[in-house]
């Protein structure tokens, strides 16, 4: 296999607090292929999003990153200057945010704030006037209607709080294709939105890796997603990756003990009349965590053996899970 | 069983403000239904799971039974009392047995009181603890079985997770020993992990304490699971309701079907066909004339643009509300969700 269009080592994100230095990120590895899907789930503070805002070069103070290298096309990101970096930012690797009403500049109209990505990014545009003006909006109409927003060239002159949630969300795409860039990072895209609207949104995110051939990170909390759109899945946990490999075989053989909790946690309609088995427990204060495997207190299968450092191990081809009770070590 | 709750033609619209030359001019008022002629009942010790999507008016529904909201128009009965014919003390002394779990579990707790303060409250206002002792014990019983440490009760909301904010609701809810609860989305905010505890939790109080549930959800996978009917709402009005396996194995409304459609299943790897509804959520200020779905519905015909369908019985217990029942069209490739 060809290398990997982003490749991170050895990721570690802290925020200093006052009540202590919270490691967000421990020690995450993540490769990202070309053309492909990768789906990052977890819940609330496994580290999802603070991994990719730390590749996008987004973690300010107090937060910082302590180690790890990130490569995106052999590239050094974290080697860059902030100049650098806002050259790569928007055009190779972007980002869409979760919250699609607070991530747009509700003062700005839509069709300004897809143009400053062209007029950041593209240098194929006339380099000034009239001709560059018309360019842009034009470029930009476009870029609406491949996001599926109808009669583009009005809705240009309107402002986000004009638009319902799915078109929002449909918006912050556009910005993000803007300059078609390899990688695009989808901060749980569809978590505010209903059922029907998710549907749409997804289909439009498949369908336009697939016409243009970028590769894309969808970070969510519904499996479902995960199970319908990834060719691969990262489970995390408590800042770490607990298991990753090929969605089907991770959602059909779980190896750790919190994917299969995870799993078992979801209500369906086929389990009705059956108990269903909760995680007991909360996520740990990510302060001052003990070196043993963090889902120790919440694990049914623990045992003393559980109280050392838990490194990644190998579970067949393509496959790695965290735990001493599956899997192989590697070197 | 016995029916516990009543809804017959319940309406809750909402007048928009006119601006000067309107009033001025005596324009119209700008309506919202909200709700809009909705019927049905709950049977004693039943789960009537209430699902729609967001701006469909099942939350405006739940709190309009309680009188949360005061309905516009039509009766709700509970246990043969009528709730809107009541006066305020008659209605606070019936709040006792009818209750609400909010959605929110950060913005429906007051952030200055205690967690003994917020949970014993309800035991204050309705008498229910002769003195301070008592009611502190109450307390303390009912946060230990939702899951809560007696070590806990002098805390604010804010030392919480999400999660144990939610039990806090759940206690205050169920202080008072009712017999009706409205689930306004209880662990919609919740992550994965921690909205199966809640579910666990609800249903094991349900089974102890005799409860009688109208849960209100978007999700169709929860409602699927705990349910005994499920009611499917769209723009103010019920399109289908009737005995969840059946619903689930048969959806008749195409609305039913295509939420059934949309939602990713984990069973399911790989891409699925579809079925696709175009476009959002009409405008409530603005409904579509005729079936209020036909601008999204793929089976749409001249008559949905005209002519609102009427109810019609399609099994035992089961109504839908759609031109189409007649010929019996599955748009879901295999029937089960």
């Amino acid at each position: 296999m060809s290398a990997p269009l982003l490749d991170v080592r050895g990721l570690r994100t802290v925020f200093e607090t006052r009540a202590g230095t919270v490691c967000a990120v421990d020690g995450v590895d993540v490769s990202v292929h070309r053309g492909e899907c990768l789906g990052i789930v977890g819940e609330s503070g496994s580290g999802k999003s603070v991994t990719f805002a730390s590749v996008m070069g987004l973690v300010k103070s107090p937060g910082r990153i302590e180690a790890g290298t990130i490569l995106l096309d052999g590239c050094d990101l974290r080697g860059l200057t902030p100049k650098q970096m806002r050259a790569v930012r928007g055009k190779d690797i972007a980002m869409t945010m979760q919250d699609a009403l607070t991530a747009l500049n509700p003062a700005l109209t839509v069709g300004e704030q897809i143009a400053e990505v062209f007029d950041a990014h593209d240098y194929t545009l006339p380099r000034r006037g009239s001709a560059r003006a018309r360019a842009i909006r034009d470029k930009s109409a476009e870029m609406l209607g491949l996001v599926g927003i109808p009669s583009a060239e009005s809705r240009l002159r309107q402002y986000p709080h004009e638009f319902s949630g799915g078109m929002r969300q449909r918006i912050m795409i556009a910005i993000a294709l803007a300059c078609r860039p390899k990688l695009l990072i989808a901060d749980e895209p569809t978590t505010a939105l209903d059922v029907t609207i998710q549907a749409q949104v997804l289909e439009l995110i498949t369908e336009i890796r697939a016409r243009l051939g970028m590769s894309v990170v969808l970070i969510t909390h519904d499996l479902g997603v995960v199970a319908e759109h990834c060719d691969r899945v990262m489970v995390m946990y408590a800042g770490q990756v607990i298991e990753e490999g090929p969605t089907a075989e991770v959602i059909a053989q779980p190896q750790h003990p919190y994917t299969r909790g995870l799993l078992a946690s979801i209500p369906r309609p086929a389990l009705r009349g059956q108990p269903i088995r909760p995680i007991e427990g909360q996520v740990p204060d990510l302060i001052g965590l003990p070196p043993q495997c963090r889902f120790y207190s919440r694990c049914p299968l623990h045992r003393d053996a559980c109280l050392a450092p838990v490194a990644m191990r190998s579970a067949g081809p393509n496959r790695r899970v965290r735990c001493i009770l599956s899997g192989e070590p590697v070197e | 069983m016995k029916t516990l709750l009543k809804v017959e033609s319940l309406s809750k619209h909402y007048e928009g403000r006119r601006g000067l030359v309107g009033r001025l001019t005596g324009a119209p008022h700008t309506v919202v239904r909200a709700v809009n002629d909705v019927s049905f009942s709950v049977e004693r010790g039943e789960i009537l799971g209430l699902i729609g999507e967001s701006g469909c008016g099942k939350s405006t529904l739940g709190r309009a039974i309680l009188r949360l909201h005061e309905p516009t128009a039509g009766r709700v009965m509970f246990d043969s009392k009528e709730v809107t014919a009541l006066d305020a003390p008659a209605l606070k002394a019936l709040r006792r047995r009818m209750q609400i779990i909010f959605q929110d579990p950060y913005a429906s707790l007051n952030p200055r009181r205690t967690v003994a303060q917020i949970v014993g409250l309800p035991l204050r206002l309705h008498g229910l603890a002769s003195s301070e002792a008592e009611a502190r014990a109450i307390t303390a019983r009912i946060c230990e079985r939702v899951g809560l440490k007696a070590n806990q009760l002098d805390r604010y909301p804010h030392q919480f997770s999400g999660g144990q904010r939610q039990r806090i609701g759940i206690a205050r809810a169920l202080v008072s020993n009712p017999e009706f609860i409205v689930c306004d989305e209880p662990v919609s905010a919740l992550d994965v992990s921690i909205q199966a505890q809640i579910i666990a939790l609800l249903l094991e109080l349900k089974r102890e304490m005799g409860l009688t549930y109208l849960f209100i959800s978007h999700d169709i996978s929860v409602i699927g699971y705990l349910a005994d009917r499920v009611a499917v709402m769209y723009l103010g009005e019920i399109v289908e309701m009737g005995p969840v396996e059946a619903i689930l194995a048969r959806p008749r409304h195409p609305y039913t079907q295509s939420l059934m459609s949309a939602v990713p299943k984990v069973e399911a790897s790989g891409r699925r066909a579809r079925i696709r509804l175009t476009g959002d959520l009409p405008s409530p200020l603005h409904p579509p004339a005729g079936c209020k779905f036909h601008t999204r519905c793929p089976l749409a015909l001249d008559i949905c643009r005209s002519t609102a369908p009427l109810r019609e019985t399609v099994g035992e217990g089961h109504i839908a509300a759609c031109h189409r029942l007649g010929e019996d069209i599955s748009l879901l490739e295999d029937g089960a969700a």
